[in-house]
């Protein structure tokens, strides 16, 4: 019943069978079939890019300046040429051109766009981390510990509760309250979605840690005299990784989807820096007369969270033994 | 056996270190309460099943009272709660009453959390009053029930929900009360939820289960595909779509502002449509394999035309995964909606939670924050009690 990759003696599916291939390595050969998850997958490295290159090139060698303000040249269309009589000369963008035109005070949006890339990906991954970590430790106590008493109550149990009654709190609903309360700033929206996130890989990795416990391999380490931590990490973790693996890319996606939906609402980034629900939420007044400074951050938004989708479908694909039949 | 003591003190140890931060992050009383708290509301799955009644009843009774002081005196509100107090006692099933006494003080445990949160948040309600001495200020706060410690203000709005079953004055908005500001509002964003949820229901079946019956097909990838952008895209971006489109472009229905339910439809759309999509997965899922299942091919076998193979017999098993998704699906479109309501101007619950929470209204907030939890929570409670009935095999009581 356990989808544990690496426990699956190779199936003589999805081609001929390979003695020497690893189950990672045979996950890779699935995903590599799966068109649009490498579509997926590209959009991400190619979206890596460009939040490196934002982080570079907006802070460290101001190629693009994200913050130049130029009031004559508010609200350009995209692709529009800059013009240079009436913008300073140290002002005007790369190339002379306005690649994605310019906002309300005619700040460039391709430069806003590059620099948000890095915030609004950070956010997601860093959230998606905290959540990660805070699940596993509380799925993998509850699963492995879970018969432990304390008192008059066992460890499952209690985590368990504790899961359960934060499940039944309205996510987004949390998050805005907590954001709305205290002072806005990235660090504490990536860690507000993180804890408020971690329900559904705590029950995933608790689910695989039960079965994993009661498995050969398991009770050989134990027989062994192997410590505890030992089990724990090098042996049940790396078998339980494949589904919060496909839990945490999706999450990611979602952790990106929050944070435009809060900067939407006014309670996210704060303005002098820029993430794509901020530009977005300040394009939101000008939606009829600039429509590009609202839907350039949506589409890129739509594009992001669709790669990270597409790809969490195919890794669930990929790495579930069930399907490999298939 | 030593192995099993030191790991007692390494859960100890973190149980007392967990307790230590959160009396450092709220203060130690605070931290107390909020431990005692959990403890009770995680100490009522080992009662047994006549204490449940007994518990369950009682704060029902509570609950009702509270509510029944909204229009009543303290005497029939009393006599009414009692009376079904009684009739809960005698005639729910346990499973019910343990819901009951698990959700009640979860409520009262969030208004606790969301008062030590505000109360940690930089601001209060009147710090941008012109308040000249201390002592106006102190005036003011005692007018309003706002002390200056967050335990304080917790039991002051108790006392007041309790007795009185009313959410207070509200503090920024002169001379009207939390109740009066939301009533308004409160059917706008519940015609708008509900028009949202039947949306996302409606559409979701249809796609998923034409999808389901012929997986591989065109109608099939179609459908997937059409679930997958509408899970990708940010409620904002098709709500401005909309809006250009039909109300632009097309003219067939208002841009945004109120006006009437009218203007509910593009809104309650936008609300809909991730729903729609993530409900299209389940059913086609579901749909899968409840057409794999002996009891269809029976029902094929004795020549009952697909249709009826379809609604009668397959339909139920395709609505399981569903029904299990719309509590989720019903928290979500509720809170999703604050965006919504932003993006489209619409006067619901969604602002007055914004404007309360950057204003530092305390009633205000709380009054939302427990209206919406209430509200999920009878909510997941129906959906239990649908799941029950569609699915005998799943056994409410533990």
């Amino acid at each position: 019943m356990s989808a544990a990759p690496g426990h699956v003696v190779a199936e003589p599916a999805g081609g001929p069978l390979r003695a020497s291939e690893s189950p990672l390595q045979q996950a890779w050969r699935m995903l590599r079939r799966d068109r649009l998850a490498m579509a997926g997958l590209a959009v991400l490295a190619l979206l890596a890019v460009a939040a490196g290159a934002g982080k570079v090139l907006t802070e460290w060698y101001v190629v693009f300046d994200p913050a130049a303000v130029r009031l004559p040249e508010k609200l350009r269309a995209p692709l529009s040429v800059a013009d240079a009589e009436r913008v300073a000369p140290e002002d005007l963008p790369a190339l002379g051109i306005y690649l994605l035109g310019t906002d309300e005070l005619g700040r460039d949006v391709f430069a806003r766009m590059l620099q948000g890339s890095f915030v609004s990906l950070s956010i997601g991954f860093v959230a998606v981390g905290i959540s990660v970590a805070i699940g596993i430790l509380i799925g993998g106590l509850s699963g492995y510990y879970g018969n432990v008493k304390l008192g008059f109550i066992t460890v499952d149990t209690l985590l368990m509760r504790f899961t359960d009654v934060m499940l039944s709190f309205p996510t987004f609903f949390l998050i805005l309250t907590v954001v709305a309360l205290l002072p806005p700033s990235i660090y504490n929206i990536m860690i507000v979605i993180g804890v408020t996130s971690w329900m559904g890989t705590a029950r995933l990795v608790r689910g695989e840690f039960l079965s994993l416990r009661e498995q050969d391999f398991v009770v050989a380490a134990q027989a062994l005299g192997l410590p505890e931590r030992r089990i724990i990490f090098r042996h049940m973790v790396p078998n339980a990784i494949a589904p919060v693996l496909v839990s945490a890319t999706i999450g990611v996606a979602s952790a990106i989807l929050t944070e435009s939906a809060l900067s939407f609402l006014g309670f996210g980034v704060q303005p002098p820096d820029a993430t794509w629900g901020n530009i977005l939420a300040d394009g939101r007044s000008f939606i009829f007369d600039a429509p590009w400074l609202f839907f350039v951050p949506g589409a890129a938004i739509l594009v992001v969270v669709l790669a990270f989708n597409l790809l969490g479908e195919g890794l669930r694909e990929a790495l579930n033994p069930k399907l490999r039949s298939r | 056996m030593s192995g099993r003591w030191a790991r007692g003190a390494w859960a100890v140890g973190a149980g007392l270190a967990l307790l230590a931060g959160l009396a450092w992050l709220v203060g130690p009383s605070s931290a107390l309460l909020l431990a005692a708290g959990l403890a009770a509301i995680g100490g009522v799955s080992w009662l047994p099943g006549r204490a449940v009644r007994v518990v369950g009843a009682a704060l029902l009774a509570g609950t009702l009272f509270a509510c029944g002081r909204g229009g009543l005196d303290a005497g029939p509100a009393a006599a009414l709660a009692l009376g079904v107090a009684a009739l809960a006692a005698r005639l729910l099933p346990v499973a019910a009453l343990r819901r009951l006494a698990f959700a009640i003080p979860s409520l009262v445990l969030l208004v606790f959390v969301t008062t030590l949160l505000m109360y940690e948040a930089p601001g209060n309600p009147f710090a941008q009053e012109r308040v000249a001495s201390p002592q106006v200020e102190e005036a003011l706060r005692a007018q309003y029930g706002v002390p200056r410690s967050g335990t304080a203000f917790f039991a002051v709005y108790m006392k007041r929900l309790l007795l009185d079953g009313s959410l207070g004055p509200a503090i920024k908005v002169q001379g009207r009360g939390v109740v009066d500001l939301l009533a308004p509002a409160v059917p706008i964003s519940m015609a708008l939820g509900l028009l949202a949820l039947i949306i996302a229901v409606a559409l979701g079946l249809l796609l998923g289960i034409r999808a389901g019956l012929r997986p591989q097909s065109a109608a099939d990838y179609g459908s997937m595909g059409l679930a997958m952008l509408g899970i990708s895209l940010p409620n904002f971006v098709i709500g401005a779509a909309l809006m250009i489109v039909f109300a632009l472009q097309l003219g067939w229905l208002p841009v945004a502002g109120w006006g009437g339910y009218a203007h509910l439809w593009l809104p309650a759309v936008t609300l809909a449509l991730p729903y729609a999509a993530y409900i299209a997965r389940l059913a086609r899922s579901g749909t899968i394999e409840v057409m794999q299942q002996d009891f269809i091919r029976t029902a094929r076998a004795k020549g009952l035309p697909e249709r009826s193979v379809v609604l009668k017999h397959a339909l139920k098993g395709a609505l399981l995964p569903v029904v299990s998704f719309l509590g989720p699906a019903a928290a979500g479109i509720l809170t999703g909606s604050f965006v919504v309501e932003t993006l489209f101007g619409i006067p619901g619950m969604g602002q007055w939670f914004v404007k309360g929470a950057l204003n530092r209204d305390y009633s205000v907030v709380l009054g939302t924050a427990l209206f919406y939890a209430t509200l999920i929570t009878v909510f997941n409670l129906l959906v239990d009690l649908a799941y029950g009935w569609l699915d005998p095999r799943a056994v409410s009581e533990p």
